[in-house]
């Protein structure tokens, strides 16, 4: 009886590790299957233009030439853009939180920091339509207008209000959310130790903060910035409905353009040869590996460089 | 706070100098403006989805399908049930694999394959959204040219995974290891442990962790662009192969459009999408705030 008993909690211990090491290797599985999916179904497209695909910059649908070059090019220039707009808005912000509003003002503050990150990103884009792309549109008017602002190159664009311009903007507005929520986690890990010594030599408030406590949470921050940097390269619905969607590279800051994702967001379902669907499937698998390679990435920095406790 | 404390060179007012005093203020004054700059867009979003979202929201929103293109009224009842649907299949999948996969790296540290499922699941957690639409596409619509609907819940679920790992790894960690050690030494196999003592007691923090994935999710657009589709009829079938109609692909649709008539119901379904994110948001914050 006591024997049978045993054998038989140990089966259903086996039973239940079984069980849990299956959901354990199907996210492994999950992951697998999604980089060998867009493998093969970009084979196409990489096999036809080979190291080419991402150096060529033609996006001809007729005559079924493909280069990623474009997007890649769109994709970098408004994250990088949007990340350091937001950095410059969102650090203040995370030190405002942490160092100088009372607890009542500073859970609320950072609570409705948090809520931008809760807002769909097609709503974000449905608001830019509708209030930002006019407002952008009037500037570019103005900027058309001006006899001495018309000689500067890269601020002629046809005045839509679509482009990256407006498509920066959106996305920097998107990411402040991430990097602050970050920057605020690693603040608030700053010993006390470290401000009172720095008071303790006379410091004034903001001498504490620059020499005390962001060159410690620095690293942090930067690894959150990485972090952000993952969620603008990604950002898909908000960005591809203000950026104009021209398949071409941008030679101002209102040129109408495209990013990987949103290439991927208007074409893939109106595509007309398997040679396109191909490479569209290319520039995603391109967009996995570059948010696989980058959030690797800023977990490493964000686990070696900070105190113990972040994550 | 410890900086309220009044030191020596305040009182005499001969320490500071005046130039350090004035770069204290202006950068206090930066930091306040910083602030005020980065809550600006969250308030002019909330005026403009409330105000134009509440001169759109009728009976008929809820009630009614969608009218052909450039009429006005009509609603959105068929999105608002496709959303629930495809959103509700997804959460199975996310709740079943993810906490499968954060009860893995919490109770079996000890497993080779752990690290590994760690680091995928935090990887995963990167990846955008709209790439897994075209895995879900070439996974099931590619091979089968059917079960649109099915595929949209199954690129949320991919998305909602991670997230739910996380939280139940996180939150078992939480439980003390005395809680363990009494069950065992009760006879009670490992598996009940885990499964009548532990699992119970992270309850609410792994509630907070799925209505966040659900939050997040549902308000996704991306992923159903070349998966559910979007449709103008009933159409509650998951496994058919016809578009299925979803809220964040509504606005989506009818924000692109070039009538003006249809703006109404995509500030219309914003609000309620908005509210329900917000929702299952603040349930999620007063599941954790009970501990």
């Amino acid at each position: 009886m006591q024997n049978s008993r045993k054998v038989l909690s140990s089966r259903s211990d086996q039973y239940f590790k079984g069980l849990i090491l299956l959901l354990g290797v199907a996210i492994i599985a999950i992951f697998g299957l999604s980089l060998y999916e867009l493998l093969v179904g970009g084979w196409d497209a990489l096999k036809t233009y080979g190291a080419g695909f991402l150096s060529n910059t033609i996006w001809d649908v007729p005559n079924e030439k493909f280069g990623a070059l474009t997007f890649i090019v769109g994709t970098l220039i408004t994250s990088v853009a949007a990340l350091l707009i937001s950095v410059l808005l969102a650090v203040p912000a995370a030190i405002f939180v942490t160092e100088y509003a009372p607890k009542w003002l500073s859970e609320p503050v950072s609570y409705l920091i948090e809520l931008l990150a809760a807002i769909p990103s097609v709503i974000y884009g449905l608001w830019a339509i509708v209030t930002l792309v006019p407002l952008v549109q009037k500037l570019q008017l103005a900027i058309v207008m001006d006899p001495n602002l018309q000689k500067i190159p890269w601020l002629m664009s046809a005045p839509t209000g679509r482009g990256l311009f407006t498509a920066i903007l959106v996305l920097s507005i998107m990411v402040i959310p991430y990097t602050a929520s970050v920057a605020r986690d690693v603040i608030r890990l700053v010993p006390a130790d470290q401000r009172e010594a720095a008071y303790a030599l006379g410091a004034t408030k903001w001498e504490v903060i620059s020499m005390a406590i962001l060159p410690y949470a620095r690293a942090g921050i930067f690894g959150g910035v990485i972090l952000s940097l993952g969620r603008a390269l990604g950002e898909t619905m908000a960005v591809t409905m203000v950026i104009g969607n021209n398949n071409a590279i941008p030679h101002g800051i209102f040129d109408a353009t495209n990013t990987m994702a949103s290439v991927i967001a208007t074409q893939f379902q109106e595509a007309t040869s398997d040679l396109q669907l191909s490479s569209l499937l290319g520039i995603g698998l391109l967009l996995f590996i570059i948010s696989v390679i980058v959030n690797y990435l800023a977990r490493l920095i964000i686990a070696r460089l900070t105190p113990k406790g972040i994550k | 706070m410890m900086s309220s404390g009044v030191r020596p060179n305040q009182i005499k007012g001969t320490g500071l100098s005046s130039g350090r005093k004035m770069k204290n203020s202006l950068m206090a004054g930066l930091m306040v403006l910083a602030t005020l700059i980065v809550l600006t867009p969250l308030l002019l979003i909330f005026y403009f989805l409330i105000v134009n979202g509440i001169q759109s929201i009728s009976w008929d929103t809820f009630t009614q399908l969608p009218r052909p293109e450039g009429e006005e009224g009509g609603g959105f009842a068929n999105a608002i049930a496709g959303s629930v649907i495809i959103v509700g299949m997804a959460t199975l999948l996310g709740v079943v694999v993810g906490i499968g996969g954060g009860v893995m790296i919490a109770e079996y540290p000890e497993h080779r394959l752990v690290p590994a499922v760690r680091l995928i699941s935090d990887v995963l957690s990167g990846i955008p959204a709209i790439v897994m639409g075209l895995v879900a596409y070439t996974l099931i619509i590619a091979e089968f040219k059917t079960f649109r609907g099915f595929a949209a819940a199954l690129a949320l679920g991919f998305i909602m995974i991670p997230i739910v790992v996380r939280t139940t790894e996180e939150v078992l960690k939480l439980v003390p290891q005395t809680v363990r050690e009494a069950g065992l030494a009760l006879g009670l196999p490992k598996w009940r442990v885990i499964y009548s003592i532990i699992l119970p007691a992270a309850r609410s923090g792994i509630i907070t962790g799925v209505m966040l994935a659900i939050s997040r999710v549902s308000g996704e657009a991306a992923p159903l662009l070349f998966t559910a589709l979007g449709s103008q009829f009933w159409q509650l079938n998951p496994f058919s192969s016809l578009g299925m109609a979803a809220l964040p692909l509504e606005i989506y649709n009818r924000a692109n459009s070039p009538f003006p008539s249809s703006l109404p119901l995509a500030y219309a379904a914003s609000l309620i999408l908005v509210v329900m994110v917000f929702l299952t948001t603040l349930i999620a914050r007063f599941a954790t705030r009970k501990k």
